[in-house]
This record gives structure tokens, sequence and C-alpha cells, in this order.
């Protein structure tokens, strides 16, 4: 565990093997919550936020309780929804009290990250590579970095589609995933990257 | 599938004088009573739920919902049926248990017990994979598990499960589950033959010496599903033709 595999871990989950982009996790809020820049941009933190602290959570859970009970091979999954659930939930309660301004930026958001697939997805990543305390709080993090990457870049690619001219049956949706798909292509160009 | 309508309406007509199921009643005292009311349920309502499912109200063409495995399973039309077949067991079962469980479980923490009942199917299903068919397993890898926060499943629990009867619940599953199986059959179908030259894992004549491999990559499960959904609207939006087309 050094500075190095942090930076390398890093550049995995932002660039080369994006949540979004690559792996598909977490397309629901990516497509839903970016028609404007600043709501995917508070989007993105909140997911970062509850990845990190899920990655740490999970992985106290799976460390302290499932594997001494021997329950890790078929409990993990709803083990891990609940803790997520219950987590976000703590979080909304807490920002209410302690920082209503980024409560109120947050708001609506905060709910809809239980059922976000990134989330319970890095919780499984994280114990299917063996990552230790500090490195699944990293990965967390990264990859949430990753996915504000990306929701913010295709938010500021859809307010341009506002105002230009394409099919009348691509409206809405397609033309989104068109885009998305567009970003993907450009993404696949930092395949392979990696340090050390 | 054919069949499962004709059994389900013979189903009902044995049953004419069981009156639509909108206003649940009361429980009836005799176990049969209780069995006919909760599970046997009119032709026309089954008709209506699995046009619903498989047509007007698909769960990926038109209620967009669980996106996330749509695109990362379809690069094979194998991947894709397999995926959409473990989604419909999931969904039937949850719709089911749900449904049955409708008046039990408390208003204020229903979404943490669905969310519990959809968890415990999914780890089902995860481990009869692992021990039976363990290719796909391999195949779908984290997209398994990830079923649990698909939102067709959570989104079908709340918006039909929790308000309607077990028998059309099992019904609105079944269908929803199979309406979702062929969406992602033919996203699954085209990205094979396109993406690798192949289908079903036999190659095709002409098209398997030189596939576009983009379109089974990440870009290609985008752009493939932006024209499918392009398609549907354009076919929703032209005008009636005297039909009752939707």
């Amino acid at each position: 565990m050094s500075l190095f595999s942090l930076l390398s871990l890093a550049i995995a989950a932002i660039l080369s093997e994006n949540f979004v982009l690559v792996k598909f996790l977490g397309i629901c809020p990516f497509l839903g919550v970016s028609k404007k820049m600043d709501t995917a941009l508070g989007m993105g933190m909140a997911v970062t936020f509850v990845m990190g602290l899920a990655s740490l959570c999970t992985w106290a859970v799976n460390t302290f309780l499932l594997i001494p009970l021997g329950l890790d091979g078929f409990l993990q999954t709803v083990a891990f929804i609940l803790v997520i659930a219950a987590l976000v939930q703590v979080v909304e309660m807490f920002l209410k009290k302690a920082m209503p301004s980024l409560y109120t930026a947050l708001g609506i958001y905060l709910p809809l990250i239980t059922t976000n697939c990134a989330v319970l997805g890095v919780a499984l990543l994280n114990t299917q590579n063996s990552y230790g305390a500090l490195m699944s709080t990293a990965y967390g993090i990264f990859g949430g970095l990753g996915f504000t990457l990306a929701i913010v870049l295709f938010a500021s690619v859809r307010e341009r589609l506002e105002f230009s001219d394409y099919p009348k049956a691509f409206e809405g949706f397609p033309i989104a995933l068109v885009t998305a798909g567009l970003l993907a292509m450009a993404f696949m160009g930092f395949s392979g990257l990696s340090i050390g | 599938m054919a069949d499962e309508k004709i059994t389900v309406e013979q189903a009902a007509g044995v049953s004419k004088d069981v009156p639509e199921e909108q206003v649940a009643p009361p429980a009836p005292e005799e176990k049969s009573g209780w069995f006919k009311t909760n599970f046997l349920i009119g032709g026309g309502e089954a008709k209506r739920v699995a046009l619903n499912g498989l047509l007007y109200q698909n769960p990926t063409f038109v209620l967009l919902l669980g996106m996330c495995p749509t695109l990362a399973v379809t690069t094979s039309l194998q991947n894709g049926i397999g995926m959409g077949l473990s989604t419909a067991a999931v969904l039937v079962c949850s719709n089911l248990v749900i449904s049955l469980l409708r008046k039990v479980i408390p208003n204020q923490i229903r979404i943490a017990s669905y969310i519990v009942i959809i968890a415990t199917f999914v780890t089902a299903i995860d481990l009869l994979l692992q021990a039976f068919i363990p290719s796909l397993s391999d195949a779908l890898g984290l997209y398994i598990p990830l079923i649990v926060v698909n939102c067709i499943i959570l989104g079908r629990a709340e918006a039909f499960a929790s308000k309607h009867v077990p028998g059309s619940s099992f019904l609105d599953g079944l269908f929803m589950g199979l309406g979702f199986t062929g969406a992602l059959a033919i996203l699954g179908a085209i990205r094979e033959i396109l993406g690798a030259g192949t289908i079903w894992g036999v190659a095709i004549p002409g098209i398997s010496a030189n596939p576009v491999g983009l379109i089974q990559s990440a870009c290609g499960g985008f752009l493939t599903l932006g024209f499918l959904i392009a398609l549907v609207q354009w076919m929703r939006s032209r005008p009636k033709k005297g039909g009752k087309q939707a």
C-alpha cells in the first residue's frame, strides 16, 4: 500500500475503467440527472461522498461481521444493500441538521443514491478484489470522482444539445444515449492506460 | 408464452363469477375462497397486464427502466437472454411475495422491506446460476448481484405489486420480465451480429470475416440502444391508421 498504488488506482477508476462509461454502473442517474451542469455536479459530489463512506462501511461489515461468522458467501448482497440504504438515510439526516445549505443543494438526489448501482457495485468490487480499508475507501472516492467527471462532461454536452437540430424521433432519450456513446468512444482512448 | 396465456384464460373461464379485483374485498373465511379471490383473475385483466408488459409499457423501450444491465451485458444474444430471464425470475418471485405481504408491511418502511425481499431472491438466483450454469454466471459476473438495484423490480413492487392481488402481480412480474428479456434479446442479437458476426455463437457467413468490434464495446451499447429507442419513438409518433395502435 503505497502512494504509487493509490495513484494507479486513481487513474484506473477515473479514466481507463470509468464507472459509468466503461463499466456501465450508475447509468440511471447519469441519464436522469444530467440536463443541467450544476445539478449534475451536485449529484456527482453526493455520489462521491456516499461511495467513499459506503466502501468503508461495507468493508467493516464484511471483515468484522460477515467473514468471522462465515456468512460472506450468501449474505453479502443483502447486508450491503441494507448498509447502503441505512447509510444514505443517516447522511441525509446528518446533513439536514448540520449543513442545511449542502442539504438543500443535494436535496432530492440523496435518496436516489440508494438505488444507484455504482454504490453497490463498488462495495462488491472491493470484496472481489479483497482491498483493505484504505484501498476500499480510496477506490470508492476515485470511482465517485470518475462518475462526477463523466456526468459533468455529459451535462455540458446536453446543455448545448438544447439548441441543436436533430431528427424528431431522437428527441429526449435517444439523442442522450448517442451522446453518451460518443463520450464512451472518447474514453476508450484511455483504455490500457496505467502506471506501474 | 402462448401456452401461459391460454392456461390463464382457461383458469379465468372457470371463475367467471369472481368480480374484478380493483377494490380488494375483506378476506373470506374459507381457504378455497381466499385462493379464488386472490389468485384467479379475469381474462381481460390478464390480457391487459400481458400487453402492458410486453408492448405498451415495455420496461426498456417505453418506461426506460433498468438501463445498467441493459447496456452492460447485451454483448451477445446468450448473455442478453440469460440476464433477462434471471431478472424475470426475481421479478416474478418478488412481485408475488410483496403482493402477499402488502397488508402486513407498514407504509413507512416499505421500501426497505422490498429491498430485503428482492435481495433475498437475487442471492438465490446468484447461487443457483453459480451451481448450475457457471459459464453464464462468469459472463454476467458483477451484474447478477446488481439485479437488486435494478429499478424495474423496485418500480414494479411500488407501482403494481403493493396495490394488486397476488394473481395479477405474478402475471405483471412475468410479462414485465418477458418484455425486459425480449428487449435484451433484441439488443444482444443486434450487437452480436454486427459486433462479432455470430448469432448464439454460430458464425454467420459474410459478416464473421470482418465484424465491427466497436458495437460490442461500451460505446456500441449506448449507440445501439439510442437508435432502437429512436425507432420506437418514430413508430409511436406515426399517425394512427384506424386501428387502436398505441
